[in-house]
């Protein structure tokens, strides 16, 4: 019998890109999307690295797959944007070898900035979106996937959501087949898109999306469950689970195949049943395209585009039923934080004592908006903290920016953040922007990248040297500064903004979650010479608190010992002690 | 074949997750289907995080919903008041008796709630434990988890045998010996 393990839906993907000959995967970081590529480069038959960002990621895909090979990339839903360029020309040459594009949406936005709906680009882009429902599926539909994409010449989206992504369910392992590489030929009229092939591909994409849509109404993963026919459920992904949860009576249309939507299999499917309920989390995809075929329907009338949804709520609003036996507890927030000993605190507890704000960017140091730091000022997507910097200093000139920098990390500064900072050097901009060097990819839990000397497998590679770099392009004030030494950072930051020249301050201190950057020492609190004044509670440590006497406690389990409030006690109250 | 919804809460860090994993594997070495849901990226950086076990004959949803859970197992104070509505009219909740404030309370925006066990006891079956203190009697705070997963264990059922397998086979190799006395110490209570 085959192992039957319990797997994470991430883990679960891993394994199916792997059971299905896979060759070359390349992906950036992005939650929910992070642990494929983790799980993927334990297997030492398919070649996977993290690349700089997705276009990348995808375009080192499209390659692998040009020549002959099977190809992965993966990616979190905003990610997708990034590599949406290569995405819309990659439907029209199609593939040599299978390519599947893991595409991870977070409803609900455990960890992201927007709720987008990748079944949109995907139709947008006239490629096929498949979506499984747990982990088994999971693993299931990426072996799929690949026969699906050499069988019509097309690159296909398997889109997970952080539910699926991030839960655990049983799977049966198989083995590992290997496929033989399809021949690489030259054949411009396929792979080189000028206007003149490209005509010719976009009637192939067309007809490639109309076959499809006729031939899933044949295909497995697409599934009828007649039941009770008072109710009949068109769903698909997690929605499924919810359904089945709520109404394990209904007739179900397990949608597999979300783009293009098997429309005669649907008509069929509502023909037998009394009224059709459209259960899709985020946009009405599937409701809009049924409703356009002049099939009545429910769907965004009774269940909101916002957030993930639950059986609790598909219950109340089909039959206004709850079994819910307890009113809720109003308690205080528990927001996440930075962690005891990050050194973005260090920078932002300067940042904020200076009355500095910052337009701020992807990672952990997003925290650094909320109380009592308070230094960040805007977040909109990877790179735009230094190109909105440039924006607001163009827009109300270089003497409004005098109390701002832009912040980014290392691992977002690589992505799309060095592009930025070129339009700030080519377009004469006399900003500062500070990157948040910590060594790592830090919020998706702690990637290599091209900075850091190791691959994704682990093995040693050349560090890009971050300063070097911007010297490179032309930053005239480039300044390294160790994170903790808030004395210098407090002087170089007041230098660099109130100068006619553009400045890059680079604050370098390891991620204090990084194996090995445990400080020898402890801080601790000596209640005599504690005079309540609140001080080191103002860098928002999760370590210090107030006791009831009003003075302050340090918990020396959760003190990393990076003596960052010892800085900011000016009674000495606080000294480091041995662990 | 029963089923049972479980949930382990906490603050980011505290190690709910490898807690709740220990739970479904020892749920599938019996047999059962299971479901695990988890969290990931920002929500870990010492915010409120947690994580849900089903097991059943054939389990659907990875998630208990508000109503639904059996047992809450929470590694601090505020958060099982937090979920404590989570739980259905007969669950139980095991409560570790320990206090992190939140940056809410830090701040002085917010404040930490008094006599949370006799807010919880009015309404349901509360059991408390100071995991900290026996896992420092043992000698390492960090296996606090495992002694509250041990004094757990009997309201999730399986034998002290089967548990302990999964606890072999999931923790690092070093730490075997002293999470299995962590789990005796805790299922011993």
């Amino acid at each position: 019998m085959a192992d039957k393990i319990i797997m994470l839906g991430n883990e679960a993907i891993a394994r199916g890109v792997y059971e299905a000959g896979v060759k070359v995967s390349s992906a950036y970081p992005g939650t929910p999307s992070t642990e494929i590529s983790e799980c993927l480069a334990k297997y030492n038959e398919v070649y996977t690295e993290w690349a700089p960002n997705e276009k990348v990621a995808l375009e080192v895909a499209i390659g692998a797959s040009i020549s002959g090979v099977r190809s992965l990339s993966c990616m979190k839903h905003v990610g997708l944007n990034v590599a949406s360029d290569p995405l819309y020309t990659f439907s029209y040459t199609g593939v040599n070898g299978g390519s599947v594009i893991v595409v991870a949406d977070d409803p609900g936005l455990a960890s992201s900035q927007n709720e987008q709906d990748t079944r949109m680009i995907g139709r947008s882009a006239h490629v096929p979106v498949l979506e499984p429902s747990d982990s088994q599926e999971a693993k299931d539909f990426v072996k799929f996937a690949y026969d699906l994409s050499e069988k019509y010449d097309t690159p296909v989206i398997l889109r997970t959501t952080t539910k699926l992504s991030h839960s655990q369910g049983v799977v049966e392992l198989c083995d590992r087949v290997e496929v033989a590489d399809k021949e690489y030929q030259r054949d411009v009229k396929k792979y080189v898109m000028m206007p003149g092939s490209a005509i010719g591909r976009h009637v192939v994409v067309e007809d490639r999306e109309n076959r499809l849509a006729e031939e899933s109404c044949g295909f497995d993963i697409n599934k009828v469950e007649l039941n009770d026919k008072k109710i009949g459920f068109v769903t698909s992904g997690v929605s499924y689970l919810y359904v089945k949860e709520a109404f394990p009576n209904a007739s179900v249309l397990k949608l597999g195949l979300v783009n293009p939507l098997p429309k005669q299999l649907i008509k069929k499917f509502a023909s037998q049943v009394d009224r059709l309920v459209i259960v899709e989390e985020l946009e009405p995809v599937i409701e809009e395209q049924v409703k356009s075929w002049g099939i009545a329907c429910d769907g965004k009338n009774l269940f909101t585009k916002q957030g993930e949804y639950s059986s609790n709520m598909l219950k109340k609003a089909l039959l206004n039923e709850s079994d819910v036996a307890f009113d809720q507890v109003n308690v205080p927030n528990r927001p996440p934080v930075l962690c005891p000993g990050c050194p973005h605190r260090s920078v932002f507890s300067v940042l904020n004592k200076l009355k500095i704000h910052a337009a701020g960017d992807i990672g952990c140091y997003t925290l650094g908006a909320v109380a009592p730091l308070s230094v960040i000022d805007t977040t909109i997507c990877m790179g735009a903290s230094i190109s909105a910097l440039h924006g607001i200093e163009k827009a109300k000139g270089h003497d409004f920016i005098k109390n701002w920098v832009a912040v980014i990390g290392d691992s977002t500064f690589l992505h799309t953040g060095v592009n930025s900072l070129i339009n700030m050097v080519y377009n004469k901009s006399k900003a500062t922007v500070m990157i948040l060097d910590n060594r790592t990819t830090g919020m998706t839990g702690h990637q290599e990248h091209a900075a850091t000397g190791k691959t994704l497998k682990g093995e040693d590679t050349y560090a890009i040297d971050l300063a070097e770099l911007c010297k490179a392009i032309g930053v005239p004030y480039v300044n390294v500064v160790d994170a903790f030494d808030i004395k210098e950072l407090e002087k170089v930051i007041k230098q660099s903004v109130e100068s006619e020249t553009l400045s890059v301050i680079i604050a370098k201190a390891p991620c204090a979650l990084l194996k090995g950057q445990k400080f020898p020492f402890v801080c601790d609190v000596n209640p005599d010479d504690c005079k309540k004044c609140g001080m080191c509670l103002k860098i928002g440590c999760p370590a210090i608190s107030k006791g009831a006497d009003g003075k302050v406690i340090i918990d020396s389990t959760a003190c990393n010992g990076c003596g960052l409030c010892l800085n900011y006690c000016k009674f000495g109250a606080i000294k480091k002690v041995e662990r | 074949m029963k089923e049972l919804n479980v949930m382990v809460v906490g603050v980011g860090g505290q190690g709910t997750l490898l807690t709740s994993r220990i739970i479904g594997k020892t749920a599938l070495s019996k047999g059962y289907d299971v479901k695990l849901s988890e969290v990931h990226g920002m929500a870990q950086r010492g915010g409120s995080v947690v994580t849900f076990v089903r097991f059943g004959e054939k389990v659907f949803e990875p998630v208990v919903e508000v109503g639904q859970a059996d047992v809450i197992i929470s590694f601090e104070k505020l958060e099982a008041l937090r979920y404590s509505h989570y739980l259905k009219k007969d669950g139980v909740i095991i409560v570790n008796d320990h206090e992190i404030k939140p940056m809410t309370v830090v701040t002085g925006a917010a404040e930490y709630p008094e006599n949370i066990f006799d807010k919880l006891s009015d309404k349901h079956k509360v059991y408390t434990i100071d995991g900290k203190k026996l896992a420092l009697q043992l000698g390492n705070p960090k296996v606090l988890n495992t002694v509250v997963l041990g004094f757990s264990a009997k309201h999730i059922g399986f034998d002290k045998k089967d548990w302990l397998d999964v606890v072999e086979k999931t923790v690092p190799a070093k730490t075997i010996e002293i999470n299995k006395l962590a789990f005796l110490a805790g299922y011993d209570k």
